[in-house]
């Protein structure tokens, strides 16, 4: 493990910055089972119902272009960039723990959680079934655990600038790196990735101690300007704080329960059979597998193909173990030569046809 | 300098694109985010060691951006430009998983490149649908698709109004930093120090826009609606474009297409 530990971390470390633009890393769609990706949406979108209800029944309804516009002002703050001291490199601000302080848990959480939407789309970070990953790494992480656990006690009933500053470089710490804690849980758990959980744990905490750090600074350096020229924005937040002294715990206790519970019904897709949407289809229909020619196209197909298969035995993916025993086969290579061209001749062929043929179809259609 | 203005080119272009008027882009929003959802969860739901069998799913994209005349080089460029993030932790799947699963000829190939080779596909798939999604339905279109299939409406109102106020703050933020660049001679200094109260300033402007906004919002009798440009019918159009891609997804993850077509031409061939 240690030569492949160093590897990866001379491999990680220039591309860590690539995936990056805001927060923290973003999970991403290409990682991602849909065990987990629909596990976390479940958890995101309960969060996003339940902060627009909070929201909605706030009587300060300035809080509306104010979610608004500052959401949008994230965007233009990371296109400011400043020179890390003593890296050489630049950094920007997250803005996660900005917008808490700024609007309290439940409007930053719905601030943030509409950035990592128009992040999503318009810069495909992340991607779309990973969007209720990245809103809990992010949002839910920022806005219930670090602002109410860390930032609210730290600062105490009576804060001096000391510990907003101290609250401050914690909270921003902290959140880096619960955040990518749970990419890497999540990662873990869809099993696409072959990183052992160990290893990416340490890749990933390292960096972004540093990474919190530096959003630490940044986030203290606006936060005290901000203090200095209009203090009344700052004292204004905590004034306006909707969350009650205990029902926090009974709502994270809740998430907790859903995420677990649509884990444990989506996984049992997942696990009982390697194939969780033909699980699926097998408990709608009550049948193992469609078949027969009466079921539409797909059986139909499926019959043409029996008929017109010449290798049957094709396989493209062997298991270990039987790729193991062929390999004392000698008998058996030419066979396995034989499908192989045949995966390969197919797979380039459904490439060509799957991207040709709609522009072709389109260049007729347009000329006649 | 130059990327400041490449990403919000991007995003204006990415933008503009919803502005189209094929048949695709007339479809009501729901179909489109519908299919989109259907399409991303068909491909991620593939084994790990799955690559040829997410090729027939190229088709999606391909026949989205043929029908709705979008850029196709564009949206490749973009594309790629996100991928490196899946790659940098894709590669090390070789390093960890050499079991050999596959011979092509003497070649023996290990599972850790195949389960790469699948990561890099399945970004490029998930990758492509939502840019394509994006460009063909437009952002308001998508908030309002999502409103009537459940999303809370304060959420909606969020989401557009971030959307009104992206470009505008956008290009305050580049003036920003312009000027700043040009205050340093061309970025020598732009260190941490004066960084809070740059960024403090800015704070400052988005609040005070914020307040103004609101005074607007309050003398025009805003009832925290939107008003989409296009109206939203789920018609025959909407159920076809839905059900066949749904049907053709289906079909992909249950079906090895290119096993299929592979045995069926060489051994035409043979």
């Amino acid at each position: 493990m240690n030569s492949v530990t160093k590897i990866i971390f001379v491999l990680l470390i220039p591309g860590m910055g690539l995936g990056e633009r805001g927060f923290a890393v973003h999970m991403a769609d290409a990682l991602l089972s849909p065990t987990v990706g629909g596990a976390m949406w479940t958890v995101s979108a309960g969060a996003i119902a339940y902060c627009s209800a909070k929201v909605r029944s706030e009587p300060d309804e300035r809080k509306v272009p104010l979610m608004g516009v500052l959401g949008a002002f994230l965007f233009a703050a990371q296109m400011i960039n400043f020179t890390i001291p003593a890296t050489g490199s630049s950094g920007h601000l997250g803005g996660g723990l900005l917008l808490a302080i700024l609007l309290g848990p439940h409007a930053a959480f719905l601030t943030i959680a509409s950035v990592l939407v128009v992040q999503a789309l318009f810069f495909a970070d992340g991607g779309l079934l990973a969007l209720g990953c990245n809103i809990f790494n992010m949002g839910f992480v920022t806005a219930f655990i670090v602002y109410p656990f860390f930032y609210k006690r730290i600062l105490g009933a009576n804060p001096s600038q000391g510990r907003m500053s101290l609250a401050i470089m914690l909270s921003a710490v902290a959140g880096l790196q619960l955040g990518p804690f749970c990419v890497v849980l999540q990662t873990y758990l869809s099993g696409i990735s072959e990183l052992p959980f160990s290893t990416f744990l340490l890749l990933m905490q390292p960096i972004h101690l540093a990474i919190g750090i530096v959003e630490g600074f940044v986030t203290l350096a606006v936060v005290s300007f901000v203090h200095r020229a209009r203090p009344e924005i700052l004292e204004g937040a905590p004034r306006v704080r909707p969350i009650g002294n205990h029902p926090l715990r009974g709502v994270l206790i809740s998430f907790l329960v859903a995420a677990l519970l649509t884990g444990g019904i989506l996984s049992r897709f997942a696990s009982e059979n390697p194939d969780g949407l033909e699980w699926a289809i097998a408990g709608v229909t009550g049948k193992e597998e469609l078949s027969g020619p009466s079921r539409g196209i797909y059986g139909a197909l499926a019959a043409f193909q029996e008929k017109t298969a010449f290798l049957p035995d094709y396989a493209f993916r062997k298991t270990p173990e039987a790729a193991v025993r062929s390999e004392g086969d000698a008998g058996t290579s030419d066979v396995r030569f034989g499908t192989s061209v045949a995966g390969v001749v197919g797979s380039l062929l459904t490439l060509g046809i799957a991207c040709l043929v709609p522009f072709l179809l389109r260049k007729r259609h347009r000329e006649t | 300098m130059a990327t400041i203005n490449g990403t919000s080119l991007d995003f204006r272009l990415l933008d503009r694109l919803s502005e189209g008027h094929s048949a695709v882009h007339r479809l009501d929003p729901r179909a489109k985010v519908l299919a989109t959802l259907f399409f991303i969860v068909s491909v991620v739901s593939f084994g790990k060691y799955e690559v040829s069998a997410l090729f027939p799913f190229f088709l999606y994209p391909a026949a989205m951006i043929a029908f709705a005349d979008l850029p196709a080089l564009f949206l490749a460029r973009k594309t790629a430009l996100v991928l490196p993030f899946a790659v940098v932790i894709g590669i090390f799947n070789p390093l960890l998983d050499s079991r050999i699963l596959l011979h092509v000829g003497p070649l023996a190939i290990s599972g850790g490149w195949i389960s790469c080779a699948s990561i890099i596909v399945r970004a490029a798939l998930t990758v492509s649908a939502a840019f394509i999604l994006v460009s063909v339905t437009g952002f308001p279109a998508i908030c309002a698709a999502l409103e009537r299939l459940g999303m809370p409406r304060t959420f909606a109102v969020q989401l557009l109004f971030l959307y009104r106020y992206i470009f505008v703050l956008i290009e305050e933020g580049k003036r920003v930093s312009l000027a700043r660049e040009l205050r340093t001679f061309g970025g020598r200094g732009p260190g941490m120090k004066h960084f809070g109260s740059l960024v403090g300033h800015l704070l400052l402007r988005t609040w005070e826009r914020a307040e103004r906004i609101h005074r607007a919002m309050l003398a025009r009798g805003f009832t925290g609606e939107f008003h989409p440009r296009r109206p939203c019918r789920f018609g025959v159009r909407e159920t076809l474009f839905l059900l066949g891609w749904s049907a053709l997804f289906l079909l992909f993850r249950l079906e090895n297409i290119p096993r299929f077509l592979g045995t069926y031409v060489t051994g035409v061939l043979g």
